[in-house]
């Protein structure tokens, strides 16, 4: 870049101009202070989210007659004030896991599909739509889940249950509408596929021509050539990939808000209805919440916050880790 | 062919066991996959109906479980195992594409045909005063204007500072400080939007502000600036080196060169960047619930008082709860959509305009 | 095991471009074909006809007849994945799989074939390397990834995972342009061992190189740029270098031209 070239005051031209060398020093120590000070506030405006909100958490935890960790109940108004994030964390790591499960093969499905088999004509607009995709709102996903999706599923609800209600995690024991943890693994999962898509189908197409030719020369089949090239090559993309999905799935408030019907139980019984997630528990909290109820929510979303940070943190590291691997070996 | 060959090196032509029609190979017809798809899709609704399973899931599912072994098993007899194993996977990515089309297509479908019976004119100019929530009246123009405020405020914040980052860090960055700053980028990706409602939530619990537009589009903005960084850091990378040398050589100062060789050229693509953020952020609902507060009323003053948003609109719709509020909320959603799918096609179509010419 | 190719009437296309036109030659077993040509004639192109590997560029396909011992490899029931599995193929550029050890680089073409016994694999591999002449460097470190190894030995670890599953024909397009003098000796003399037991066809730049190794030697040109490629002779090498029959052959071997 820029940055490397030695060029950073070139010795004045022999054109004779009104001083050019003061006005251009002047101009560039203004636009190199704007720049960095722009760098800098950004990194100001990281530090004071995690400062404002340890902040306002604190207020919160020191009143609380709880445990933050342990206790099953969300009452910051009562008195004495209880509330733990037990349920919020059990529920936002289990909607999300199932959300991975699901998403993370269909994803690599379809970008393997998009770069290696869809005829040619097709792969370009497929790509297209999954970006497009990735662009709808999560509030429409949110009330097409609830609306369409729900009564759909009520279907195969029922089914699980009798068909492997013995595997106790398909053992739907209360009725109800399916507004569970399951059904929002499923929203979920629909909504991170684009992503966790498209950056699996960048790595996919960066396999070099090359070691893919020496598995077809080898008289490997298209299968073939994707196990002993392609996945080898694209394992670290999908990793990270599927890292930056939890990171979406973790956060996500609407599409939960709408779809599930909370409660605050700890149950493995993913059927049922009921259970909550940090961002739907603030959203949904927050109208009724006073003052201190909301540094209570402020409190539960630190940790939501810490959670993504640690799940994008190690995406970024093996992204990182990848770049060096790969351009060592180009 | 020789399997195994037993380490001979000089082998006699004849003695090869190699059969007259080595490369030839029984294989199944290529409209075989057809056939099959027919045949699992007729078990996959047959088997259901009789034992009486109704979702249309289950259809789906059983008849592409169905599709799977079927042609796995008729390649292995037919052909040879590795031929099934590669057909299988073949099979495998295109379930995997239409598991993936179908909830999508139903989305836009839903959006579409539900969203197009409420949506008129009246709708787009009418706000909810004095609407009640089963009442079919009303219209979505408080938080049309509401949406296109914090956004454009939003939008205004993160431009200009989401260029400057950018600049810092391709054309003046290196040390620890742009290493921290392009971390902390990625940091800031990954934040979700309710925790950036969360942090302007804490400044004003501290300095006793109230709800406003303004506040919403402050943690937009936080939203958006990563977004501007990264885009306009790819793009502004892709710059070759040889233009910025050409007009320093000339005597040119790097904050002109910058201004005036170095972003111009990136342009395109900066703007691509910057309206894919838009409709990015223009989606955002939690913060809004937190920050701005919601309302039924045209408020057109985004630094006093409550406003509504399209997508706030939307959820408060949607948990009236009643018939008509569901028409309205599904009405929003398709003109959310519409707006957010405009800008998208509008930034790829500047991206291809503005791409840079291959030689080729 | 090597056999005869018989290539009549064949031209190759990348969609709408015709790349080669309408070559027709045999390439004797046991012995080593050269391809010798100006850049962009077609030899490349020609050499991936040979293998299917043509058809694996989007856009590319093929008309004309490619014989492998009377064995049409263009027939409708043949299968493009058991031609390549007997014509092998090394690579301009060495291209072991970064991520398999040497042992796993020889082996995965058999492994691809069915289940081997592990003792079975060891000598294949053994044999397999000690053919490419590399055994005695790499033997205490099979297990280290190949990407580990210099230039010259990636390449003869790439000419043992192609030797490894007993092909009729192997095709070299330009094996040593990426190699260094030394490393270029080594290949050479290989090849001169492997046309022992294979047909041998390669691609090359290097007119001394062609008249180093090769039996036979097939010029290519083109007429224009933007022309497809034709065969313009086909002879044995001491003859299309020392009295060749086509007067541009000359041309070109004397420097006067390419």
């Amino acid at each position: 870049m820029a940055s490397t070239t030695p060029i950073d005051t070139p010795p004045a031209p022999p054109v004779p101009r009104p001083s050019p060398r003061s006005t251009g020093r002047m101009g560039d120590k203004i636009f190199l202070g704007l720049s960095r000070g722009s760098g800098i506030l950004l990194l100001v405006i990281m530090a004071s989210i995690a400062v404002f909100l340890s902040y306002r958490s604190a207020i919160a935890i020191s009143e609380n007659e709880g445990n933050f960790l342990t206790t099953f109940d969300w009452n910051p108004a009562g008195d004495p004030p209880v509330f733990g994030i037990a349920v919020l964390l059990f529920g936002t790591v289990v909607s999300s896991i199932i959300a991975m499960v699901i998403a993370v093969p269909i994803a690599v499905g379809i970008a393997l599909f998009i770069s290696h088999y869809a005829p040619r004509k097709l792969a370009a607009p497929i790509a297209y739509v999954v970006d497009l995709l990735a662009a709808v709102p999560s509030i429409v996903y949110g009330i097409w889940g609830a609306l369409v999706l729900v009564p759909y599923l009520e279907g195969l609800n029922l089914w699980l249950d009798d068909f492997f209600g013995w595997t106790y995690l398909f053992d739907k024991t209360e009725i109800g509408i399916p507004r569970s943890l399951f059904t929002v693994g499923i929203l979920l999962a629909i909504m991170i596929l684009p992503i966790v898509t498209s950056v699996s189908r960048e790595v996919f197409l960066q396999v070099p021509k090359m070691n893919e030719e020496a598995a077809l020369a080898l008289g490997a089949t298209r299968w073939e050539v994707i196990r002993l090239s392609v996945l080898p090559f694209g394992r670290s993309g999908i990793i990270s990939a599927s890292m930056l999905g939890l990171g979406r799935a973790l956060g996500e408030t609407m599409a939960v808000a709408t779809v599930l019907s909370p409660s605050f139980l700890i149950s493995l019984h993913v059927l049922n209805p009921g259970g909550g997630t940090f961002a739907q528990n603030i959203a949904a909290k927050f109208g009724e919440a006073d003052a201190f109820g909301r540094d209570a929510l402020i409190a539960s979303g630190l940790v939501l916050f810490v959670l993504t940070l640690l799940v994008n943190g190690a995406a970024r590291l093996i992204i990182a880790r990848r770049k060096e691997y790969s351009g060592a070996n180009a | 062919m020789s399997h195994a060959p037993t380490g001979v090196i000089e082998r006699p032509t004849p003695a090869s066991p190699t059969p007259k029609s080595s490369l030839g190979s029984r294989s199944l017809p290529r409209l075989a996959p057809l056939g099959f798809a027919v045949v699992s899709v007729a078990l996959g609704i047959g088997i259901p109906l009789a034992a009486g399973w109704h979702s249309r899931i289950q259809w789906g599912m059983l008849s592409a479980l169905f599709f799977l072994a079927i042609s796995y098993v008729v390649t292995t007899i037919v052909e040879n195992q590795r031929q099934a194993r590669d057909r299988l996977a073949t099979s495998v990515m295109w379930v995997c594409f239409l598991i993936a089309v179908v909830p999508l297509a139903s989305l836009l479908w839903t959006t579409i045909v539900r969203g197009a019976e409420r949506l008129d004119g009246y709708f787009l100019t009418h706000s909810m005063a004095g609407v009640l929530g089963s009442e079919h009246s009303g219209g979505v123009y408080h938080a049309l204007i509401g949406t296109l405020e914090q956004v454009g405020i939003a939008t205004v914040i993160s431009v200009p500072f989401g260029l400057l980052t950018a600049v810092y860090l391709v054309e003046y960055g290196k040390g620890t400080l742009a290493k921290a700053v392009t971390f902390f980028v990625d940091v800031m990706t990954g934040i979700p939007s309710i925790v950036a409602g969360l942090f302007i939530l804490s400044i004003m619990l501290i300095a006793s502000i109230e709800p406003s537009g303004l506040m919403g589009a402050l943690a937009l903005a936080i939203l958006m600036v990563p977004v501007v960084v990264r885009s306009t850091e790819e793009m502004l990378k892709l710059v070759p080196n040889e233009l910025r040398e050409a007009s320093l050589a000339l005597g040119i100062p790097k904050w002109r060169t910058i201004l005036k060789v170095v972003l111009p050229t990136a342009i395109g693509g900066i703007t691509t960047g910057v309206m894919l953020a838009i409709a990015r952020i223009a989606g955002e609902t939690a913060p809004i619930i937190l920050l701005v507060f919601g309302s039924q009323l045209i408020n057109t003053n985004p630094f006093e008082g409550a406003q509504s948003s399209l997508p706030f609109y939307i959820y408060e719709q949607y948990r009236i709860g009643e018939a008509a509020s569901y028409d309205r909320a599904w009405a929003a959603a398709l003109v959310l959509i519409a707006f957010v799918m405009i800008l998208n096609l509008v930034a790829r179509g500047i991206a291809r305009w503005k791409a840079p010419k291959t030689g080729r | 095991m090597a056999k005869r190719i018989d290539i009549s009437g064949l031209s190759a296309f990348y969609g709408n471009h015709k790349a080669i036109e309408d070559i027709s030659m045999t390439v004797e077993p046991r012995s080593v074909t050269a391809f010798i040509g100006p850049s962009g004639c077609g030899k490349s192109t020609f050499l991936r006809t040979l293998n299917r590997m043509h058809e694996v560029t989007p856009g590319g396909r093929v008309e004309g007849k490619v014989l492998l011992d009377d064995e049409n490899l263009y027939d409708s029931n043949v299968d493009p994945v058991t031609v390549r599995r007997t014509v092998g193929m090394v690579f301009q550029r060495p291209n072991p799989f970064p991520t398999m050890s040497i042992f796993d680089n020889v082996a995965a073409g058999l492994r691809l074939n069915g289940s081997y016994r592990k003792s079975e694999l060891n000598d294949v591999v053994e044999k397999s390397l000690r053919g490419a002449n590399l055994w005695n460097e790499v033997k205490d470190r099979l297990n280290k990834p190949g990407s580990g190894l210099s230039g010259g030995q990636q390449q003869r670890l790439c000419i043992a995972r192609a030797i490894a599953v007993e092909p009729q024909v192997l095709l070299m397009d330009e094996p040593c342009s990426a190699l260094d003098p030394i490393s270029t000796l080594a290949i050479e003399d290989l090849i001169g061992e492997l046309k022992e037991r294979f047909t041998i066809v390669i691609v090359t730049h290097n007119m001394q190189q062609a008249a180093r190794v090769s039996d036979r030697t097939a010029f290519f040109n083109l007429a224009a740029v933007g022309k497809p490629g034709r065969l313009i002779e086909i002879d044995e090498t001491e003859r299309i270098f020392s009295n060749p029959s086509v007067q541009a052959t000359e041309d070109y071997i004397s420097g006067r031209f390419g």
